[in-house]
């Protein structure tokens, strides 16, 4: 018996019970689906188009451990007082909720580069849109493979 | 008061880009795990991170479960003049914890 | 069901692990170190570069908590360890590099830990921290770095000769539903892999480490339970002596590496 179910425990459902499963139901969606994640992305650019180029979004192609993966989102735009990078949004495929974070940067940054250290609960595309303060929207993909680790607490 | 990691650069030239880089120490506890009885952990994370430059903002963060445990954010800022940066989280119960670093500008 | 089978359904990934073990055994050098490499070298960059920079590695928050509890007053005596032992960086330089020691006082090995809540008894008149208590992570955190880059130096003691071989020969006792010893994953196919993941040698020279797959600060014995769990054995229980035994036996292994307090790893 499981005694503390990690995230993956719950995303692998097939060893689930139906009553368990009936149960996550109730609380939340157990997989998010590439759907939600499209649906997140359209809550932050409305119906405005986006289009590839600029954002450089860094990972690891193959990851050592789901629970702590190094991300770097890098926008090639200037920080104008009148022209920069506004926000910088990330998005995931499979976890249980599609965001991962909103970055919001204003032009005394100099530069739009921000990192941080994410959670992937299984091998997946990420997403970074970043917003220019002229309205537009640019993205960059990548897709991250995710393994379990060996010999771990259950 | 959880324990934090800041690393401001302590002097700069004025008109250089510095990197800041932010660290606490945090379970950031997702809402989807289940406990030793069953029953789901609650949600408690850090859902929320400011950095202030001598009062005004210049950068701030919408954090989400996907955020590793114990934090770790690192963003870029002018060095404008010498001051204070203001570093606050705040968590999913609303309390807010702050830090302050100093920077001296040439 | 066959031995086999077992293995590849534990794997899930039809790695033929059963094949590794058969293949030609690639043994560790002898004290000369030279085809000794740490946990370090089996990491990814990104990995690697979380350890090296002291502003980004979680392992430096315990630290700082250990600083914390280093200076605090505590127990009936109302003494911080800094009363006695003034600045760690100075008295505790190169201490933890000697641990598991000999301990008088119970004529056998003790490691780290237990050393700290032995001082904590007598000299603080204090409780013991629980193991794998933060506070006891934190402390011996912060002990250790003092010794962070300098040799590791157990093994020599000849007292602790008999128990240095207890805890070898339960490095190479196959154990669990698997029936593997330590040795035939860390001696005979390190660098191979074990599904997603590099088998290291198992030198334990970064403990207490900031484990990803924890999101926290553990210590040998957390991480060596997690091996016992994953060859299907019933784990050791915190502080037993089999345990003090094994983490001797490891430690002197590793003579002569450098310590890498604290550690970040898979």
């Amino acid at each position: 018996m499981t005694i503390l179910a990690t995230r993956r425990d719950i995303l692998r459902t097939g060893a689930a019970t139906g009553a368990a499963f009936a149960t996550l139901l109730l609380v939340r969606p157990v997989l998010a689906k590439p759907e939600e994640m499209e649906a997140a992305i359209r809550a932050f650019t409305g119906s405005a188009p986006v289009a590839k180029g600029k954002v450089e979004l860094v990972l690891p192609a193959l990851v050592e451990n789901g629970n702590s993966v190094p991300l770097t989102v890098n926008v090639a735009h200037w920080m104008e007082p009148n022209d920069y990078v506004k926000t910088i949004a990330v998005f995931n495929e499979k976890n249980p909720q599609p965001n991962v974070a909103t970055f919001h940067l204003t032009p005394r940054a100099g530069r739009a580069s921000v990192s941080t250290r994410i959670r992937l609960g299984d091998s997946q595309k990420i997403t970074a849109i970043a917003q220019l303060s002229d309205g537009s929207f640019w993205v960059d993909e990548a897709e991250v493979i995710v393994t379990l680790p060996a010999c771990a607490e259950s | 008061m959880a324990r934090t990691l800041i690393n401001v650069p302590p002097t700069a030239k004025r008109g250089e880009v510095v990197e800041i880089k932010t660290l606490i120490s945090h379970p950031m506890e997702t809402g989807f795990r289940t406990g030793p009885d069953g029953a789901l952990i609650p949600r408690d994370i850090i859902h929320r991170f400011t950095c202030t430059y001598n009062g005004e903002e210049i950068f701030s963060a919408d954090l989400f479960p996907a955020i590793t445990a114990n934090p770790f954010i690192t963003f870029t800022t002018v060095a404008t003049e010498s001051g204070e940066l203001a570093l606050s989280w705040t968590d999913d119960k609303g309390q807010t914890q702050m830090e302050t670093a100093k920077i001296t500008v040439e | 069901m066959s031995a086999g089978s077992r293995r590849l359904s534990f794997l899930g990934v039809g790695l033929v692990m059963s094949a590794l073990v058969g293949s030609a055994a690639v043994g560790l050098a002898d004290a000369d170190g030279d085809s000794r490499r740490s946990g370090f070298d089996f990491m990814g960059p990104q990995t690697q570069a979380m350890q090296g920079d002291d502003t980004s590695n979680p392992g430096m928050l315990a630290v700082l908590e250990g600083e914390d509890i280093w200076n605090r007053k505590a127990g009936a005596a109302d003494k911080s360890c800094a009363d006695c032992h003034g600045d760690a960086a100075r008295s505790m330089h190169g201490v933890a590099a000697h641990y598991p020691a000999f301990d008088t006082g119970t004529g056998g090995p003790i490691n780290l830990d237990q050393r700290i809540n032995t001082c904590r008894e007598k000299n603080q008149e204090a409780e013991p921290f629980p193991w794998e208590s933060e506070e006891i992570l934190a402390l011996s955190a912060y002990v250790g770095l003092q010794s962070r880059g300098l040799p590791v130096q157990v093994g020599d003691d000849t007292r602790l000769a008999g128990a240095i071989k207890a805890g070898g020969e339960a490095f190479h006792r196959k154990q669990g539903q698997l029936d593997f010893s330590c040795a035939d994953c860390h001696d005979a196919n390190w660098g191979r892999k074990l599904g997603g993941s590099v088998i290291p040698q198992g030198h334990a020279t970064g403990y207490p480490i900031y484990r990803l797959e924890w999101q926290s600060m553990g210590s040998l014995q957390r991480r060596l339970r997690n091996c016992m769990a994953g060859v299907r054995a019933e784990p050791y229980s915190y502080g037993s002596p089999e345990f003090v035994e094994l983490e001797l036996y490891l430690m002197s292994r590793s003579r002569g590496m450098a310590v890498e307090t604290p550690a970040v790893r898979p």
